[in-house]
């Protein structure tokens, strides 16, 4: 007999450790099942899976730099998701907010470095804010169901950076990736990048600089969520939107306000990986981690703090997958075929921080109930 | 056959939690081919038991018998099997749907067939037999309030019921759509169904049912035949004795004109009046009582004053403040009216919904009130918590903590201890409590009235909505009642009687209306 029972509440040391053994669970089903696929040595894998991320210093810029991008989205979507306003269009805002970036790059790279950098986050923030306000406005108006709202912006946002990149990077007719100020023979050369502010040159090390920006972006949405009165109301908008009226919040301009918040940051995390890391924009750049985002920050119960956490489990397990398979000489999907794995059992240790689960062996009495 | 009755319900009883019994040990038959009104104040415990025998709950105890036969009815599949169609308040069907299309939902037909033609023939012969206006073809979004009745009603028809359940039906017609079903109901009764109304309106009870049983506090009072019974007759049972509460009532010194409301009306989204021409003045010190049954306008008014409701043009509602300036309140929003400086507190019927944060600790529900005091972009915190701490030991608050535990999980006492404690915290000058002792023991009721005094004596014009005249009578130093959105009445709560309200609450002024 399994009786099944709404908990009334949970400990935070309980949930925690309900998660961490989610984790622990999920990465030893990873080796049995790498295991058996391969034979090899669980050691072995279990050596190929954090060399994945740590193996060399390369890598652990690697891991760190997309843990912080993915961090950045997630963080971007926690005003509207403790709004209870489910952005899924973090993806077109992002790519969004890199088209701002690489506009100035592409036009405006006579500009010294500093305020070019500035301008161009700037640019971005509003490009993505104005994404994310427009779903925010049709919501407040009309009442338009964001999630579909936010999701076909995705798309518009997608083929508008197609179109502009082909042309703007000189690929037209051609299925390369152009990089934009990317020869060295320019004067453009490098301008517009993170790196060559700090180094005059692209190393490993210009992840520093953003790895040390998203944690203060992390920081600061923190803050404003939890300080500030906009933050306040916020949450009271997200639990119960009468109560808010009641109190006087004007519902619709939180609505368009946090979600022009949201989009910004989004756009920012967009300006982030236009200029610390590809250097160019694609529709590959958001590469669908507008969407991982999602998930990150849902898992985190839109706590920023959390959110970098279970970013770097993410991106650690994505990694992970990629170095084994080619260690094993898998496929690609491999990798996704874990970090599916990982995110089963974290998504589905959500019902054990909900229900109780408890198994008796007969129950007393009668009939039951 | 004669002799059978439609439904018997034996000694039925059902209690939600440990305190709370909507039913206490009640018995009543139903007759074949008559119409029986089923008449109490709220949460008299009516629609508990239409729901026992709709399937939606299952009785602690008791039988119920259907045509002389012990039945279980254990959902409301289980109901219509039994021949039972129950219309409920709220109606439940599928917007996007055609009126025979929601007829025919869940039913189990032919494997894969929607015979479409036979359906609308079905519908239509119905209609005829009863006298409905129906067109099956018509979407539902397109109906009026009373053709998605219509639907309702011909729905459970279709499914062969013999026996209606009608809860509150006219609650949301005109009186010209009301004398309709009343004529559809004659005509089904023709037929041999029986009928259940459930209404509070005694002139629509003495107008079409054929007997009255009444219910008060879960338990049955009685029936009479509806030849024999008079509005006061039926008042008399529905409200009972007067009882003493000995509640405290000191007069205050001056009473000043606060808020002045002059032919206020609104109408809700479909367009239906829900306040209508409603005028009267509320005097700073003195604490006006409005009685009516549920759904009158108390709501409506309510969120006007405060900014709520959108009103319909010629409407006023004027605030004077104790300095003597006056203003209007009409167009403004609520931060309109806290930044105009009145200090205007709202205890709304809705706890949850409207004045609280389920999911918020006490501090951060205070915060509502005072967030906005502090200057800059960050939300004030200890203020709030002082006040929290304050209102705690002040109303005695029983809670393990101010700032971590979800309100949700405290008593319904103590979440309303915290909420009236936080809106009279402000001083305020027009305090507005709607049903605050709802649910509440007799202790925390008498500090909440209590406290609703002080604010009296303290100058503060306070606004009681109330359910039990009771109280009302001896709470407040004047009663309005509001019947259909209409001010039927102003009173002295001083001389007044029960039997007065009552008669008010259930005087619906149709020619008005018409």
């Amino acid at each position: 007999m399994i009786r099944i029972t709404k908990r009334d509440g949970i400990s935070s040391l309980l949930s925690v450790a309900i998660r961490v053994l989610a984790v622990i669970a999920a990465l030893i089903l990873c080796l049995v099942i790498t295991f058996l696929f391969t034979g090899r040595d669980p050691l072995r894998v279990i050596t190929e899976m954090v060399g994945g991320s740590f193996g060399t210093t390369k890598r652990m810029w690697e891991f760190l730099q997309r843990t912080m991008i993915l961090s950045c989205i997630a963080v971007g979507l926690a005003p509207a998701f403790k709004m209870h306003f489910w952005n899924i269009g973090a993806e077109g805002q992002m790519l969004m907010g890199g088209l701002g970036a690489l506009i100035l790059m592409k036009f405006c790279w006579t500009i010294p470095s500093l305020p070019l950098l500035i301008l161009m986050a700037l640019l971005a923030i509003v490009f993505g804010a104005i994404w994310g306000m427009i779903p925010g406005f049709f919501k407040a108006k009309w009442n338009a169901n964001e999630t579909l709202f936010t999701l076909m912006m995705n798309y518009i946002a997608i083929q508008i950076v197609l179109y502009f990149c082909t042309i703007w990077e000189g690929t037209v007719g051609t299925v390369k990736i152009g990089i934009v100020n990317g020869k060295a023979e320019e004067a453009a050369y490098h301008k517009g990048w993170i790196g060559e502010l700090f180094t005059g040159n692209f190393n490993d090390k210009d992840y520093m600089w953003l790895v040390l920006i998203v944690l203060v972006v992390v920081v600061a949405m923190w803050a404003y969520l939890r300080y500030t009165k906009q933050g306040y109301e916020i949450s009271v908008v997200g639990d119960s939107v009468n109560t808010a009226k009641y109190a006087g919040i004007r519902v619709n301009k939180v609505y368009v306000r946090s979600m022009a918040i949201s989009g910004g940051v989004c756009g920012f995390a967009g300006f982030l990986a236009v200029s610390a890391v590809s250097r160019t924009l694609t529709e590959s750049t958001a590469d669908g981690r507008g969407f991982t985002a999602i998930i990150i920050a849902w898992l985190a119960h839109t706590n920023p703090y959390l959110m970098v956490i279970f970013a770097a489990l993410y991106t650690f397990m994505e990694l992970a997958g990629k170095q084994m398979a080619s260690a094993f000489q898998l496929n690609d999907y491999y990798s996704k075929i874990l970090t599916g794995i990982v995110l089963f059992f974290v998504l589905g240790c959500e019902f054990f921080t909900n229900y109780k689960v408890r198994f008796s062996k007969k129950h007393k009495g009668g009939a039951a109930k | 056959m004669a002799q059978t009755n439609a439904i018997e319900l034996r000694h039925i009883t059902k209690r939600f939690g440990q305190k709370v019994i909507a039913n206490d040990d009640i018995s009543l038959d139903l007759h074949k081919g008559e119409i029986l009104a089923l008449l109490g104040e709220n949460g008299s415990g009516k629609t508990t038991l239409m729901n026992m025998l709709g399937g939606i709950y299952f009785p602690d105890e008791g039988q119920i018998f259907i045509d002389g036969e012990e039945v279980t009815i254990r959902s409301p599949k289980d109901s219509f099997r039994y021949g039972i169609g129950m219309i409920h308040q709220h109606f439940k069907l599928v917007d996007v749907f055609t009126a025979a299309e929601n007829i025919v939902l869940g039913l189990e037909g032919e494997k894969g067939k929607l015979d479409k033609s036979s359906i609308r023939k079905t519908v239509r012969e119905i209609a005829e037999r009863y006298g409905f206006e129906i067109d099956p073809d018509q979407k539902v979004y397109d109906m009026s309030v009373s053709q998605k009745q219509t639907v309702e009603i011909v729905k459970v028809l279709y499914r062969g019921a013999n026996v209606l359940i009608l809860d509150e039906p006219t609650a949301v017609l005109t009186p010209q759509e009301t004398d309709k079903l009343f004529a559809v109901m004659r005509n089904m009764k023709k037929d041999g169904k029986a009928i259940i109304i459930i209404t509070h309106k005694l002139h629509e009870v003495l107008d079409v049912s054929d007997r009255v049983a009444v219910l008060r506090k879960g338990k049955y009072i009685g029936d009479v035949e509806t030849a024999t019974a008079t509005q006061q007759s039926l008042t008399d049972m529905m409200v009972g004795r007067a009882v003493s509460l000995n509640i405290d009532r000191p007069k205050a010194e001056k009473c000043v004109e606060r808020l002045v409301v002059n032919n206020l009306t609104v109408r809700d989204k479909e367009g239906v009046k829900k306040l209508d021409n409603v005028s009267f003045a509320a005097m700073g010190g003195e604490i006006l009582g409005i009685a009516g049954v549920a759904g009158s306008g108390q709501k409506e008014l309510l969120e006007a004053i405060a900014g709520l409701q959108p009103e319909e043009p010629g409407s006023e509602i004027r605030y004077i403040s104790p300095e003597g300036n006056e203003m209007s309140l009409i167009g403004m929003d609520p931060l309109d009216i806290i930044n105009a400086g009145i200090l205007l507190s709202f205890v709304p019927e809705d706890r949850f919904g409207a004045g609280l944060v389920g999911s918020m600790p006490i501090v951060d529900n205070i915060k509502l009130r005072t967030y906005r005091d502090h200057k800059g972009i960050l939300a004030d915190r200890a203020k709030a918590q002082a006040l929290a701490d304050r209102i705690v030991l002040d109303l005695e608050v029983v809670t393990p903590n101010t700032n971590v535990i979800p309100i949700r999980r405290l008593s319904g006492g103590n979440v309303q201890k915290v909420l009236v404690g936080r809106e009279i915290s402000s001083s305020p000058t027009v305090l507005m409590t709607a049903y605050a002792v709802r649910g509440l023991d007799i202790n925390t009721s008498y500090m909440i009235y209590n406290l609703l005094t002080e604010q009296k004596m303290k100058g503060a014009a306070v606004i009681y909505v109330g359910e039990d005249l009771d109280v009302l009578l001896e709470l407040c130093d004047r009663i309005m009642v509001l019947c259909g959105g209409q001010v039927s009445g102003i009173v002295d709560a001083a001389t007044a009687t029960k039997e007065e309200i009552g008669l008010l609450m259930t005087q619906f002024r149709r020619e008005d209306k018409a």
